[in-house]
C-alpha cells in the first residue's frame, strides 16, 4: 500500500488553519498538507501520500546509504579489473 | 431465421457479464478490444473493419484510399496546449497519416448540449478551421445536433476523414516481421497527463502541454526517405503499450522494447509517480511508432530528426520471433517483464 | 526525481544483487508485506534477478484488497442513496461487492467520485451544502493520518455534510496473525516502509523476538527492497531476529509523533474482518466517540448485510502466502481483471493482478527459476 513520492517544498501557504505548501515533484507541483511535518521549511524533501506530508526525507541518512553502494560497486570493480589483469599477465 | 444482431443476443456465450456499457468500454484496453471483437467485427462482418487498423484502406478505381472517423468527447473541453476542436481535426488526420495517406478533407460532426456558451463554440470552431488549415485539408462537409441540458456534456464532436494513400506504400498492422526496427516519433504521455492535470481533484500545476498536434510532417518525411515502413500506430487511448499489443497480435510477432529508450518528459514521469500510473499506458495526441525494415532504422531516425517537431525520435526496440503476439519490456535494472493491455482505464491509485 | 531514481540505479541493483548472493548459504522464505512492495517487486521483475534459494511470498498489506465484503456492500448502498456524493480513492472503485463494484454503481447513476486526497472529499463537502457527502475511508497506518485529519478539519469547521465510511485496518495485528499459525512458512519479514514512516518500528520488536523473524523496515523501490533483502538473509544466515530499518531515509524508530497523536485522537481501535482471512482482533479503527456525527454506517443506518463470497475464490490464501496466485485454479480463466473473483484480482496493489498485469503465468512460474 502506501503509494508515496518525495518532493521539494517550494511555498509555503499560511493562510488556512492547516500549513499547506506547494510541492514539486520534478515538473508537476501540487499542493500538500505540512501539518504533520511542522519542521519542514521551503527547499526541505518531503514524502507525500495523499495529499500529506509525512516525513521530511533525511538527506544525509540517505547519500551515506548510496554512498555504501558506490563504494561497494567500486571496490568489486576494482577487484575484477585486478582479476581480469591478472588473467592477461598469465 | 434470426437476423445477425439476434443471434448474438440469444448466443450462449454471453458478450461479458455486465449488463451495462462502463467506462472501461471505451478506455482503449481490454474491455474495449472484447466488445470490438465479440460484438462489433462480427455484426458488421467486414474483412476492411477486421484488419482493425487506425484507418481503413479501400481501392476505388484503382487509387487506395484511406477512410477514418473518430469521436472527441475530451472533458474539459479546453486543456493546456489545445482544445477538443485542434483535437478532432489533429486525431483524423493522424489516423489517415498513419495509413499512409495524404488527407483529402474532412467531415464534423457536433453534438451541442444546450446551454453549451456560444464563446466556447466559436473558440472551438476556430481551432477546428485553424487545425484543418494547417494539416492542408478543407471540412467538406458537417452536421450539427443539440440535445437536451443533462444530456450531453458541453460538446461532442465527431469527425471522419478521407485520403489517397501514397503510392509505393503499403503500411498495416499485421506487417510487422522479426527483426523489424521500433521507432517513437517523441515523448509519451504527455496529452493524457496534461488532460489529467486541468481535472478538478487532481490539480496538478505544470508547464506541460498537451501533444495534440498534427503528426503528418513528420509521417511524411518518414515515407519519404523509408516508403517501405511495414506499420504506423497513433497510440492513444491505452498509450504507446497498448498500440505495440495491437501490433505484435496483429502480426503473430513479439516485440521487444526498451524501457530506459522509451522518451517520457520529467514532468510526465512525475505525474505518473504521484498518481500511479504507468507512462507507457497513458494517452499520447500527436504521436507514432513506425515499424522499419532493420536496414532502414538508421535513414528513418534520420528523417524524423530533420523533419520539425521530430527531434526526439528514437529507437525503442525490435520486433522478434520468440513470444510471438507478446510485447516484452527490458527494465532499467535489466530483468523483463510482459506488456499487457489493461483491463479498463488507469485511475489515481493510493496503494 | 530526486530520492527516487537513484534507488533504480541498475549498478547499484547489480552491486546489492551479487552481495545477496554471496550471503544466502541457504534457502530462506521472506515475505514482504506490503502490496506496494509486491507491486514494485514484479514491475521491476526483482522475484527473477534474485538467487533460486530465496523465496519471496506476497504478504495481505494491500487494505483494498482485505477489506471486508461487507463495506463494499455498504458503500454501495450509501453510493445508491439519492443526494449523496461519495468519495473514493481510485483503487476502491473495482472491487467486486456482492452485487458489482463502485464504477458500475456509477454507471447505473450513482455519483461517485475520485478523489487524491481526503481533503478533496472534505472541499466537495464545502462546496455542496445539499449533498451528504460520504468519503471510504481505507487504507493502513499510512492513509489512516490523512483521513483522520479530514475528519478533525470538518469538525473544527463545522461541517454538517461530510462523514467518512470506516475500513482502516492496521498491520501489526495481521502479521501477528500470520506468524502465530503453526503452518506459518515465513522465516523473515520486509515491513511496510511507509506505514512504519507513521508508526514508527517499535511496535514490531515484540512480533520479532516472539517469533524469531527478522523484520526489516524496507522501502518501495528496487534497490530498497533488495537492500532489505540483503539485510533479512544476513540475519538469517546468523541465526537473528531483530527489528532493523532499511530505510532510514523516512522511517524512523518512534514514526511521526504528530500522526500518531491524531490518530489516538480521532481513531480507536477496533476488532475488524480482514476479507480473506477472516476477523482479527484489535486489527482497525473505527471513530472515537467524540467523532461520531461523522461515522457514515450510524448516520445512515445500515443494518448488518449478509454477505457470500464466491466459494472458488482464494484470495484468502493468497494474502497469508499460502499459495501464489498462479497456483489458484481460477487464475487467468474463470478469474480475470475483466471478471475479478476477489479483490486480489482487482486491486492494483493485488498480487493476483500484479501477476496478470506483468504476465506471470504458471508455465512461467515454473520454468522461470
Amino acid at each position: 500500500m502506501c503509494l508515496a513520492i518525495p518532493g521539494k517544498v517550494v511555498a509555503i501557504e499560511g493562510e488556512s488553519e492547516l500549513r499547506m505548501a506547494r510541492v514539486d515533484f520534478g515538473g508537476v507541483t501540487r499542493e500538500a498538507c505540512l501539518a504533520y511535518v511542522p519542521e519542514a521549511q521551503i527547499g526541505d524533501y518531503v514524502l507525500v501520500h495523499v495529499g500529506f506530508a509525512i516525513a521530511t526525507v533525511d538527506e544525509q541518512a540517505a547519500q551515506e546509504a548510496l554512498a555504501l553502494f558506490a563504494e561497494v560497486g567500486a571496490l568489486e570493480d576494482l577487484g575484477e579489473e585486478s582479476a581480469n589483469l591478472r588473467k592477461e599477465d598469465s | 431465421m434470426p437476423s445477425r444482431l439476434e443471434s448474438l443476443l440469444f448466443c450462449p456465450l454471453p458478450l461479458d457479464d455486465e449488463q451495462i456499457v462502463q467506462m472501461a468500454h471505451g478506455g482503449g484496453g481490454r474491455k474495449m478490444a472484447n466488445l470490438i471483437e465479440r460484438l462489433f467485427l462480427p455484426a458488421f462482418d467486414s474483412p476492411v473493419l477486421s484488419a482493425l487498423g487506425d484507418g481503413a484502406v479501400v481501392d476505388v478505381g484503382g487509387q487506395r484510399l484511406a477512410f477514418s472517423t473518430d469521436t472527441f468527447v475530451v472533458s474539459p473541453p479546453f486543456f493546456p496546449g489545445g482544445d477538443i476542436g485542434s483535437l478532432a481535426i489533429h486525431g483524423t488526420a493522424n489516423d489517415l497519416a498513419v495509413c499512409g495517406a495524404e488527407p483529402v478533407g474532412f467531415s464534423v460532426g457536433l453534438v451541442l448540449e444546450e446551454g453549451f456558451a456560444v464563446e466556447s463554440l466559436r473558440r472551438i470552431v476556430a481551432s477546428l478551421a485553424d487545425a484543418s488549415v494547417q494539416v492542408g485539408a478543407p471540412i467538406l462537409t458537417g452536421d450539427t445536433k443539440v440535445v437536451e441540458r443533462g444530456k450531453g456534456d458541453g460538446i461532442y464532436i465527431n469527425t471522419s476523414g478521407i485520403g489517397r494513400v501514397r503510392a509505393g506504400v503499403n503500411v498495416a498492422p499485421d506487417r510487422a516481421a522479426p527483426g523489424d526496427v521500433v521507432l517513437v516519433s517523441g515523448p509519451v504521455g504527455d496529452h493524457g497527463i496534461a488532460v489529467m492535470a486541468a481535472r478538478s481533484g487532481i490539480d496538478f500545476e505544470t508547464t506541460l502541454l498537451s501533444d495534440s498536434a498534427p503528426v503528418l510532417p513528420l509521417v511524411r518525411a518518414l515515407l519519404d526517405a523509408v516508403p517501405d515502413t511495414k506499420a504506423m500506430r497513433d497510440p492513444t487511448r491505452g498509450g504507446l503499450a497498448t498500440a505495440l499489443c495491437e501490433i505484435a497480435a496483429a502480426s503473430q510477432a513479439g516485440i521487444r522494447i526498451d524501457e530506459m529508450a522509451v522518451p517520457v518528459r520529467p514532468e510526465v514521469q512525475a505525474a505518473c509517480e504521484v498518481l500511479g500510473f504507468d507512462p507507457l499506458y497513458v494517452a499520447c495526441e500527436g504521436r507514432f511508432l513506425a515499424i522499419v525494415p532493420p536496414a532502414r532504422a538508421d535513414a528513418a531516425l534520420a528523417a524524423l530528426h530533420s523533419a520539425a517537431g521530430g527531434a526526439a525520435a528514437r529507437r525503442i526496440g525490435e520486433v522478434t520471433a520468440e513470444d510471438p503476439a507478446r510485447v516484452v519490456l527490458r527494465t532499467r535494472i535489466g530483468s523483463h517483464r510482459r506488456l499487457e493491455r489493461l483491463s479498463g482505464e488507469q485511475l489515481p491509485r493510493i496503494c | 526525481m530526486r530520492h527516487l531514481d537513484e534507488y533504480r540505479d541498475p549498478a547499484a541493483v547489480r552491486v546489492v544483487l551479487r552481495q545477496i548472493e554471496a550471503t544466502a548459504q541457504r534457502p530462506w522464505t521472506i515475505m514482504e508485506v506490503c502490496g506496494g512492495q509486491t507491486h514494485s517487486i514484479l514491475k521491476f521483475g526483482l522475484d527473477e534477478l534474485l538467487p533460486a534459494n530465496i523465496q519471496l511470498i506476497h504478504g495481505p498489506g494491500c487494505p483494498v484488497c482485505v477489506t471486508p465484503l461487507e463495506q463494499i456492500d455498504r458503500a454501495l448502498a450509501i453510493a445508491s442513496r439519492p443526494g449523496v456524493i461519495l468519495c473514493s480513492f481510485g483503487d476502491m472503485l473495482r472491487v467486486p461487492g456482492s452485487t458489482g463494484d463502485l464504477l458500475s454503481a456509477k454507471a447505473r447513476g450513482a455519483d461517485v467520485r475520485i478523489v487524491y486526497s481526503p481533503l478533496d472529499a472534505l472541499k466537495i463537502a464545502s462546496r455542496e451544502p445539499d449533498r451528504q457527502v460520504v468519503f471510504f475511508a481505507v487504507g493502513f497506518e499510512t492513509t489512516a493520518p490523512a483521513n483522520a485529519m479530514a475528519v478533525q478539519c470538518a469538525a473544527r469547521q463545522g461541517v454538517r455534510n461530510f462523514s467518512v465510511l470506516m475500513a482502516h485496518v492496521l498491520v501489526p495485528p495481521a502479521l501477528e496473525a500470520l506468524l502465530s499459525d503453526p503452518e506459518c512458512v515465513i522465516q523473515g519479514l520486509l515491513a511496510p516502509g511507509h506505514v512504519c514512516v507513521v508508526t514508527g518500528y517499535r511496535s514490531y520488536e515484540p512480533l520479532a523476538a516472539r517469533y524469531h523473524v527478522p523484520i526489516v523496515v524496507t522501502g518501495f523501490e528496487p534497490l530498497d527492497l533488495l537492500r532489505g533483502v540483503l539485510a533479512a538473509v544476513r540475519q538469517l544466515e546468523r541465526g537473528e531476529a531483530r527489528v532493523e530499518n532499511q530505510y532510514e531515509r523516512v522511517a524512523r524508530a518512534d514514526g511521526n509523533p504528530a500522526a500518531r497523536a491524531v490518530l489516538d485522537e480521532v481513531f480507536a481501535v477496533s476488532d475488524r474482518k480482514w476479507r480473506g482471512i477472516g476477523e482479527i482482533p484489535a486489527s482497525g479503527y473505527v471513530l472515537a466517540p467524540a467523532y461520531a456525527a461523522f461515522d457514515a454506517e450510524r448516520i445512515f443506518g445500515l443494518e448488518q448485510i449478509a454477505v457470500e463470497e464466491p466459494r472458488e475464490c482464494l484470495s484468502g490464501l493468497v494474502l497469508q502466502g499460502r499459495i501464489r496466485p498462479t497456483e489458484c485454479p481460477q487464475f487467468g480463466t474463470r478469474c480475470t481483471p475483466e471478471h475479478p473473483l476477489g479483490a486480489t484480482m482487482v486491486s492494483s496493489e493485488g498480487a493476483c493482478a500484479a501477476y496478470f498485469h506483468y504476465g506471470r503465468t504458471a508455465q512461467a512460474a515454473a520454468g522461470g527459476r
